[in-house]
């Protein structure tokens, strides 16, 4: 199963229009909703997980493209300043998906952008504030 | 008579290290070479074992002096990017501490708060060559008539600067775990509610003070690794406890031995003090400090051969137990254990994650090995030993 998380940005005119449920329906793709602000009049943001066959994927992407809607993969927009780290681990405590995860037996602090869902825990739990998720406001003050 | 088979001085492995002939080893390259060859057979091989910490230790920070001003001052009263510092010493004289939170830092008062800024960042800030800004104001006298100064200062403007901490290198410290039913923010990092994860900071095996755990070599005078310069242990710390229940190892299973070093705040970088926030707590200040330990006879090489197998902890909860000094503990697990990722408490498996930098502990002690392997850096024969009781 191909699997991908992408970060979605809605002109505020599609705040009111049924979007995300037509995947299902008319691409066979299946959809986890991990994060969303979506409000009247307002431009909404998701973070959308999508599982199905690579080629149903994208077709569901183009059709989300043709609301306007941007779309970005979560991994590139989560970032580690490897400058700033110092590898102490703490975030290994709190991160829900091992994104962030030891390597054994070195104690080396490892980040797999492609494991992250982008929840944000790690932010505030980084001693040195190396974790960087820039998605809006929003989502952020959700997290 | 003297009790052990192998007999070296201080003077004599100095004199290997300037002759380039000295064997230095890192504490962890140490466990392996006393389990294959045992203890008498490695300190006939090794002359140095190096040790090495990274991890946030709160007492610490450094005495400042800024120069004196045209018309002179004596201030009163200090900041340095906002973060309050310590005058009450001679005219330009400041100490500042490294987890002093800046004055408009929002605190707690929306919980958790995030404590971006402190002393720490301000001494990481001045160790990367950045401008800081210092304020002073003073009350005036006839010697000092100046009443305010404001200036951006750089490291290199300062005539002085010394790192001076009170606390640091614990030999040993607590896992940490929440038994209550809400996530709690402690300087031992977030603990999730019905101990979901457990927190515990200690390099281990290569931690300076567990290789040196009954503080047969280590004392005033001691010369160490500090913040990427070179320092000295200056007394014991604060909170020194020998008296901690050990092993028969002579490993502490409890938080027992520190040490106050000092040294010279330009020889260090930012790499090796960092500035720290935890989350509902406050700001610190990371420090890396490595001890080298001389192996003057086998009962060193056993100690140091010491592995993270050989050295325990206790659970302690931080939601009721450690605030209100119940000395009560969820039982004993070892750094092997806690390395592993995965602990036994109460009869549930629960997450570990560290706060101590192994990958830099491990640095620090590799680059202390280069500074005495290339004949730069000598043992110094300290002229008191830390307390042992």
């Amino acid at each position: 199963m191909y699997t991908r998380l992408f970060v979605l940005r809605f002109p505020k005119e599609t705040s009111d229009l049924p979007i995300i449920c037509k995947l299902v329906k008319q691409y066979n793709v299946e959809f986890n909703i991990l994060k969303a602000t979506i409000l009247p009049h307002h431009e909404g943001i998701m973070v959308l997980e999508i599982m199905g066959h690579k080629s149903n994927v994208k077709d569901a992407l183009a059709y989300l493209k043709s609301f306007g809607v941007t779309i970005e993969r979560l991994s590139t927009i989560i970032r580690r300043d490897n400058e700033k780290c110092f590898e102490c681990g703490a975030c290994t405590g709190i991160c829900p998906t091992a994104a962030l995860h030891i390597h054994r037996p070195d104690m080396a602090v490892l980040f797999d952008p492609d494991k992250c869902t982008g929840c944000g825990l790690c932010v505030a739990v980084c001693p040195v504030r190396a974790m960087e998720v820039s998605l809006d406001q929003s989502v952020g003050a959700m997290g | 008579m003297n009790k052990f088979k192998v007999n070296k001085t201080i003077d004599e492995i100095n004199a290997r290290i300037r002759a380039g002939e000295a064997v230095v080893v890192t504490a962890e390259e140490m466990v392996g070479i006393v389990r294959e060859n045992g203890a008498e057979e490695a300190a006939r091989q090794v002359d140095v074992v190096t040790t090495g910490t990274f991890s946030p230790m709160c007492s610490s920070g450094a005495i400042l002096n800024f120069g004196q001003t045209l018309p002179t001052i004596k201030a009163s009263k200090v900041w340095l990017n906002n973060v309050p510092a310590y005058a009450g010493l001679a005219a330009v004289d400041i100490f500042l501490g490294g987890a002093e939170p800046a004055e408009d830092d929002p605190l707690n008062k929306v919980f958790p708060g995030e404590f971006r800024y402190g002393g720490g960042h301000v001494l990481e800030d001045l160790l990367a060559g950045k401008k800081v800004l210092l304020k002073a104001i003073a009350y005036g006298t006839n010697c000092y008539p100046n009443i305010m100064l404001e200036k951006e200062i750089t490291l290199d403007d300062l005539p002085d600067a010394l790192m001076v901490n009170p606390r640091n290198c614990y030999q040993n410290y607590n896992c940490a775990i929440n038994l209550s039913e809400k996530t709690i923010y402690t300087y031992m990092g977030t603990l999730r509610p019905r101990g979901r994860n457990a927190n515990y900071c200690s390099a281990g095996e290569l931690s300076p003070l567990m290789n040196d755990p009954l503080y047969k070599t280590i004392g005033l005078g001691t010369k160490i690794f500090l913040g990427g310069g070179t320092g000295y242990v200056t007394w014991q710390g604060t909170q020194h406890n020998p008296g901690a229940k050990r092993l028969e190892n002579g490993t502490p299973c409890r938080p027992a031995g520190t040490l106050m070093v000092q040294g010279d705040l330009k020889q260090m970088s930012a790499r090796w003090i960092k500035g720290v926030s935890i989350q509902g707590y406050g700001t610190t200040i990371a420090v890396g400090v490595g001890v080298p330990i001389p192996i003057l006879n086998e009962e060193m090489a056993r100690f140091t051969g010491v592995s993270d197998a050989d050295i325990i902890t206790q659970v302690v909860d931080y939601s009721y137990d450690y605030s209100h000094g119940v000395t009560r503990n969820y039982g004993e697990v070892s750094y092997a254990q806690l390395k592993s990722g995965q602990i036994e408490v109460n009869g549930e498996q629960v997450k570990t994650a560290p706060l101590s930098s192994v990958v830099r502990a491990r640095e620090i002690a590799e680059i202390l090995k280069e500074w005495i392997q290339s004949g730069d850096f000598t043992l110094e024969k300290p002229v008191r030993l830390l307390p042992d009781s």
